[in-house]
């Protein structure tokens, strides 16, 4: 399925990332669900976008990208128009915290934007929401230069 | 309907007793935790706490009687945990397959609480223990707080005791957490440390994992229903920081440590409301947690780790990080 959505997001059916997805209150074609699980039909990117992906505490990061995600990434085009990444987790995971976001940032070679935890607070919100803006500003910038 | 040895065990009047298949899974969350507390399981047989030894012998007098009595008060909620509270959640399961999880939850903190003994049996006289675990029995706040908990594991509102889990998983044992990261920072009692940090894992996957299937429970709930436990969340968090609170300055006034473990506490029950699926309820003025405490928790949760938070100039794209994962295709 084709999107042109600049937000693209995995959530698990524990809804914590689709939580923060909702909170930042973007208009709905600005944002696409990756699809539950690994036996559906992924998405397509049509636009440059940022990636929010959690981590589920794994070890050394040994199966820590959801498999939903790298499906998505196994398209080549998606991984061409992916400008950033932002990573959900929980620091009680100490190094592995948003580590799934870290593998994601160097496999693609973009930069891990920013972490969260959980659903994330009031102020995770709207740093990302601020940072979101500022940071297609720059692209649309980089790429009229 | 399908019914589970507990709810037989209940209800004589069933003719059969279902055998769980993990080959039909109706919430494939507990296949995945299940996989991920497996994954993660440890004891604390591996951790050489024999070498905190010599770091133990720098601590003053004070500063080691602070340090067993945090972990006689962590070991307390460990015990209540494994062998009430979790086994307390299992006839309210919504699958055959959250009991199993459950059953391990109820193993882990098992495994916690020994692990406790094990750093005290390497570090500390038995006149020492004997003491500390007097201080536990005999300290108001720390009963209290192990009371509120145990009046909700003892009632038959299911959805109270996953609320009640939840906040003792994600927020009550924090205050304890706390001293072994302070210590860490300091180059302090390191291998100690390395065992609280996986029992901090596990707790991060229980607090998850029970806070998601009472997310799940409350969906079969009125509207009415769903606002009441909403409120009783937010007034049992309530109430137990406010003895939370008494219970830090209990521990930390001596050493002048009470403010600083105030931030964590803050920025825990936030944790513990999100993983109830509720907003965070502490600003961010008063659950702003000490960089050395964080850091110790997490190495990378600085700012200096985020490009939105920092200059993007001096802001280097991550490490390569190893991955085994067999699934890439590039």
């Amino acid at each position: 399925m084709l999107t042109s959505a600049k937000l693209i997001y995995f959530s698990s059916v524990s809804n914590n990332t689709h939580r923060f997805v909702e909170k930042l209150q973007l208009p709905e074609s600005e944002t696409a669900r990756l699809p539950l699980h690994t036996q559906q039909e992924t998405l397509q990117a049509t636009e440059p976008y940022v990636l929010i992906l959690p981590t589920y505490g794994a070890n050394g990061g040994k199966g820590s990208v959801p498999k939903q995600v790298i499906k998505f990434l196994n398209v080549e085009s998606n991984r061409r128009l992916l400008r950033g990444v932002i990573g959900a987790g929980n620091t009680n995971f100490h190094d592995s915290y948003c580590i799934a976001g870290d593998i994601v940032a160097s496999k693609c070679n973009v930069p891990h934007l920013y972490r969260f935890e959980l659903m994330g607070t009031t102020d995770d919100v709207s740093k990302v929401k601020k940072g979101l803006e500022e940071f297609w500003k720059q692209q649309s910038s980089l790429s009229a230069a | 309907m399908t019914t589970s040895v507990t709810t037989q065990t209940r209800t004589s009047l069933l003719d059969h007793v279902e055998a769980i298949n993990w080959n039909r899974l109706p919430d494939e969350k507990d296949g995945e935790v299940w996989n991920r507390l497996v994954n993660n399981f440890w004891l604390p047989e591996k951790v050489p706490v024999s070498n905190d030894v010599q770091s133990w012998a720098t601590l003053t007098e004070e500063e080691k009687t602070l340090t067993m009595r945090v972990f006689t008060g962590l070991t307390l909620l460990d015990t209540i945990q494994g062998t009430v509270g979790a086994v307390a959640l299992i006839p309210h399961s919504l699958t055959q397959h959250e009991e199993a999880v459950l059953t391990n939850i109820a193993f882990m903190e098992s495994v916690h609480a020994k692990s406790y003994s094990q750093i005290f049996s390497t570090l500390c006289s038995t006149k020492e223990i004997d003491d500390a675990f007097r201080w536990s029995r005999e300290n108001p706040n720390l009963q209290r707080k192990a009371q509120i908990v145990m009046d909700y594991y003892h009632g038959d509102d299911g959805l109270k005791k996953r609320v009640a889990s939840t906040i003792l998983e994600s927020f009550l044992f924090y205050s304890g957490f706390y001293l072994p990261m302070h210590w860490s920072s300091r180059a302090k009692l390191t291998n100690t440390a390395d065992i609280i940090r996986l029992i901090i894992r596990d707790e991060a996957v229980h607090g998850y994992y029970i806070g998601y299937k009472y997310q799940r429970a409350l969906e079969q709930e009125t509207e009415e229903r769903r606002q009441e436990l909403k409120d009783y969340t937010y007034d049992l968090l309530f109430e137990l920081y406010d003895n939370e609170v008494q219970y830090t300055a209990d521990l930390y006034d001596g050493v002048g440590l009470t403010e600083d473990v105030k931030k964590f506490l803050h920025y825990n029950a936030n944790k513990a409301l999100m993983n109830l699926g509720y907003e965070a309820m502490f600003p961010s003025d008063v659950t702003d947690v000490n960089p050395a405490i964080l850091s110790a928790l997490s190495p990378n949760a600085d700012e200096n780790h985020d490009f939105f938070s920092g200059s993007g100039s001096s802001y280097v794209i991550g490490k390569a990080v190893e991955t085994e994962d067999e699934d890439w295709d590039f």
